[in-house]
C-alpha cells in the first residue's frame, strides 16, 4: 500500500448526523484540554454527567415501558395484560387523537380517527375499564396527554380511587408539555397563556396531592421526530424546561418544592455515540441550569430524569426486519446514556400498529440488553472515552447556543410565535431529506442496498366497527348518567376556568359525573379560545 | 409547454399532527420551481376544498399518518370536484397501507407517495402528469 492510499479516506468530511457535528479521525487527551474533572465527576454527584444514581443500573434497572393503546378500552386492556405477563415493568398509554385534541368519538372531526393512533377514551367509564384487573396502586403509568392532560389526569385519579388506591401513592407521569405541541407535535387546543396556566395548575396540584407523580415530561422526542438535530433537541427542550420552571416560580412556588417532580423525554437515533453524548450533556446542563440559574438547593431538583423512546422516524417501511437492528442500537444508546425508562419501537411501526409478536421482540430487545450485554453492570461504561467526552462537550456547546438564541429572541413563547424554533426544525428536516436524496446519507434499504425481496408483515388493523362500537357506548353513557348533575358541574368548570383558582379539583368532580372529554373541552374552548399555528413556510 | 409556474396547495386533513413530511414536500416542490401554498394542519375536507378553489391551484397534496385517510382523502377529492375543480391533480402521502391504494386511486387520488419517496420523484410526477394533460387537451 502506498503512503497516499494509507492516508486517504472514504469521505471528505465525517459528520455525526445531518447538521450534526464534524468528526475528526481520532481523539486524544489534547481534545479534552479544557475539561475539568468536576465536569465529569462521579455517578450520583453534581453535575450528574455520568448518572443520577451512584449505583446506576446495579441498583435498579430502567423501567421497561412500552407505549401502547389502540381501538377500544377492551382491546387495549388485553394488550396491557399481555405486556405485563411478558415482564414489562411500567405502562404507557397512547390515546387516540380525538381524546388528545378534546373531541368525543362522535364529533364530526373524529370521523376516521377513533381508536387509530391510540385508545378511545371519552369518559371515566372508559378509563375505569382500561385498567380493569390492573391494580393502579401497584403499577406505574405514563400518559401521553397534553392539551387535555388535566382532564385525563383527573380521570386516572378517579379510576384509581374507585379501585381503592390512595392518590398520594400513585406512581406515574403525565406528559403535560404543551410548548413542544406548538413546536412539533401539534395536538394543542388553546393558546399559550391559558395552556401554561393548565400546565402549572397540574404541577402545583401534584406537589400538593401526588408527590410521587411526575407532573410533567418535558419532551424533545417529538422535535427530533419532526427533524431536529441532536443538539437542537437538547437545546430547545431545555429552553422549554427553563420556561416551565420560571412559570412555576412566577406562580409563587419555591423551586425545590416542584422541580423534583419534573421529568424529561428524549429520542434515541441510530448514531450510537452521538446519542450517548447527548444524554450525558443534557444531565450536566440541566443540573447547572437548576443550580446556577434558579438557585435550587435540593440535588433532586438538579437531576435530569428521563424516558427514552427509540425514534420512529428512523425506521423504514422498506425491509422492515432491519428495524430490529436499528432499535437495538438506539436502545443501547439510551442505556449507555443512563435513561430511567425506555420504550423500544416495534419493527414495523413505520407501517402500522404492531401485533403481539412484534411488541414481544421489542420488549425482548430491552431484556437482552439488560441481562445479556453486560452494559448495565457498571455505571457509565463508556465515560472517559476521548471521543465521547469531546462529543459530550460539543453537544453541550451547540445546545447552549440554541438556548441562548431562544432567550435572546425573548423566550420560548416569543420564539414559537415568530416561528423561529419551528423554522429551525423544518429546515433540518429538509436538509436531511436532501442529503438522503443525494445519497450523501445512506439509509440501508431505502437509498442504498435495496433489494426486491418483500417481507410479509402481519399488521394490526382498526376497522370501522371500532368507531361504531365506541359511539354506541358513548350514547349509552349519556343516556344513563344524571345529565342535570353534568350540566351543573360543567358550569362550575366554566367559572373556575375563568378565575385564578386551580382547575384540577373541579375537573375531578366533573369527570366523576361522567362528563366527557369533549364536553369539558368545549367549555374550556369557550372560555380560553383556540390556537392557530403561525405559517412558517 | 406551460409558461406559468405550477401552483400547488399542501394540506393535512383530520386531527393528525405529523407534519414533517408535508413541510419537507412543500419546501421540495418550491425548490423544484413550483409555487406552493402550505395550508397547515387539522383541516376538514371542506376547508381544504374551499381553499383549493379560491387559490386556483393546479395540484393538491394531502397527507395523513394517523390511519384516517380512507375517511378523509376520498371526501376531499369529492368536494374539490363538486366545487368545480374537475382538472385539479390530487396526490396523497403518509402512512397508507398498500391494500388501500387501489381504492384511493379509484376515488381520484392520482398517486400515493409513501415514506422514503425522493422529492424529485414527486416533482417529476406532477410535472409530467400536468404536461401530459395539457397535451391531451390540445389534441
Amino acid at each position: 500500500m502506498s503512503m497516499t492510499e494509507e492516508m486517504s479516506e472514504r469521505k471528505k468530511e465525517f459528520k455525526t448526523t445531518v447538521g450534526g457535528t464534524s468528526v475528526k479521525r481520532v481523539y486524544t487527551p489534547a481534545d479534552l484540554a479544557g475539561l475539568k474533572q468536576e465536569d465529569i465527576g462521579l455517578p450520583g454527584e453534581y453535575p450528574f454527567t455520568r448518572h443520577i444514581m451512584p449505583t446506576g443500573y446495579r441498583g435498579r434497572l430502567w423501567t421497561m415501558r412500552q407505549y401502547a393503546g389502540f381501538g377500544t378500552v377492551g382491546e387495549t386492556n388485553e394488550r396491557y395484560k399481555y405486556l405485563y405477563k411478558q415482564g414489562q415493568t411500567g405502562f404507557s398509554v397512547a390515546f387516540h387523537l380525538p381524546t388528545q385534541e378534546g373531541y368525543d368519538s362522535d364529533h364530526p372531526l373524529a370521523a376516521g380517527e377513533v381508536g387509530k393512533c391510540g385508545v378511545a377514551i371519552d369518559s371515566l367509564q372508559d378509563m375505569e375499564e382500561l385498567w380493569k384487573g390492573i391494580p393502579l396502586a401497584k403499577v406505574s403509568t405514563s400518559m401521553t396527554i397534553n392539551a387535555t392532560a388535566a382532564i385525563i389526569l383527573a380521570m386516572y385519579m378517579a379510576a384509581a380511587e374507585k379501585q381503592g388506591a390512595d392518590k398520594g401513592k400513585l406512581n406515574g407521569t403525565v406528559q403535560n408539555d404543551i410548548l413542544k405541541e406548538y413546536i412539533a407535535r401539534n395536538t394543542y387546543i388553546f393558546g399559550p397563556t391559558p395552556s401554561m396556566r393548565l400546565v402549572t395548575d397540574i404541577c402545583s396540584y401534584c406537589v400538593q396531592y401526588m408527590p410521587r407523580w411526575n407532573s410533567i415530561s418535558i419532551s424533545g422526542y417529538h422535535m427530533r421526530e419532526a427533524g431536529a438535530t441532536a443538539a437542537q433537541e437538547a437545546g430547545f427542550t431545555l429552553a422549554n424546561g427553563i420556561a416551565y420552571v420560571q412559570a412555576m416560580i412566577d406562580k409563587g412556588m419555591e423551586v425545590d418544592s416542584f422541580a423534583p417532580q419534573f421529568s424529561f423525554f428524549f429520542a434515541a437515533y441510530t448514531n450510537l455515540l452521538e446519542e450517548v453524548a447527548k444524554f450525558r450533556a443534557l444531565r450536566r446542563m440541566w443540573a447547572r441550569i437548576m443550580k446556577e440559574r434558579f438557585g435550587a438547593k435540593n440535588p433532586r431538583s438538579m437531576m435530569l430524569r428521563f424516558h427514552v423512546q427509540t425514534d420512529g422516524f428512523t425506521l423504514t417501511e422498506q425491509q422492515p426486519l432491519n428495524n430490529i437492528v436499528r432499535v437495538t442500537l438506539q436502545a443501547l444508546a439510551a442505556v449507555l446514556g443512563g435513561c430511567q425508562s425506555l420504550h423500544t419501537n416495534s419493527f414495523y411501526v413505520a407501517v402500522a400498529l404492531p401485533t403481539e409478536k412484534a411488541v414481544q421482540v421489542a420488549l425482548r430487545t430491552q431484556q437482552i440488553i439488560a441481562h445479556e450485554s453486560g452494559v448495565a453492570d457498571t455505571v457509565d461504561p463508556v465515560g472517559g472515552s476521548y471521543y465521547l467526552e469531546w462529543l459530550t462537550n460539543q453537544i453541550e456547546t451547540e445546545a447552549t447556543r440554541y438556548i441562548n438564541e431562544v432567550y435572546q429572541r425573548g423566550g420560548v413563547l416569543k420564539a414559537i410565535e415568530t416561528g423561529y424554533i419551528q423554522r429551525e426544525i423544518a429546515s433540518s428536516a429538509y436538509n436531511y431529506q436532501r442529503a438522503v436524496d443525494a445519497h450523501e446519507l445512506v439509509v440501508v434499504g431505502v437509498n442504498e442496498f435495496k433489494s426486491g425481496d418483500k417481507y410479509a408483515t402481519e399488521t394490526l388493523e382498526i376497522g370501522a366497527e371500532t368507531e361504531k362500537k365506541q359511539i354506541a357506548r358513548l350514547k349509552r353513557l349519556k343516556r344513563g348518567r344524571d345529565n342535570h348533575q353534568v350540566n351543573q358541574v360543567l358550569s362550575r368548570v366554566r367559572d373556575v376556568a375563568g378565575s385564578d383558582e386551580n382547575i384540577m379539583p373541579v375537573l375531578v368532580e366533573a369527570v366523576k359525573t361522567y362528563a366527557t372529554v369533549g364536553e369539558i373541552s368545549d367549555v374550556l374552548r369557550d372560555v380560553f379560545g383556540e390556537y392557530r399555528e403561525p405559517n412558517i413556510l | 409547454m406551460r409558461n406559468k409556474k405550477i401552483r400547488v396547495l399542501i394540506a393535512k386533513p383530520g386531527l393528525d399532527g405529523h407534519d414533517r413530511g408535508a413541510k419537507v414536500v412543500a419546501q421540495g416542490l418550491r425548490d423544484a420551481g413550483m409555487e406552493v401554498i402550505y395550508l397547515g394542519l387539522r383541516l376538514t375536507p371542506e376547508q381544504i376544498a374551499e381553499a383549493v378553489i379560491q387559490e386556483d391551484v393546479d395540484v393538491v397534496g394531502i397527507d395523513c399518518l394517523s390511519g384516517a385517510h380512507m375517511a378523509l382523502f376520498p371526501k376531499t377529492v369529492e368536494l374539490i370536484r363538486q366545487k368545480g375543480g374537475q382538472d385539479i391533480l390530487v396526490v396523497g402521502g403518509g402512512i397508507i397501507p398498500k391494500k388501500d391504494i387501489p381504492k384511493l386511486k379509484e376515488a381520484g387520488i392520482a398517486q400515493i407517495f409513501g415514506p422514503g419517496t425522493p422529492l424529485d420523484e414527486i416533482a417529476k410526477f406532477i410535472k409530467t402528469t400536468l404536461e401530459k394533460r395539457g397535451n391531451d387537451k390540445k389534441d
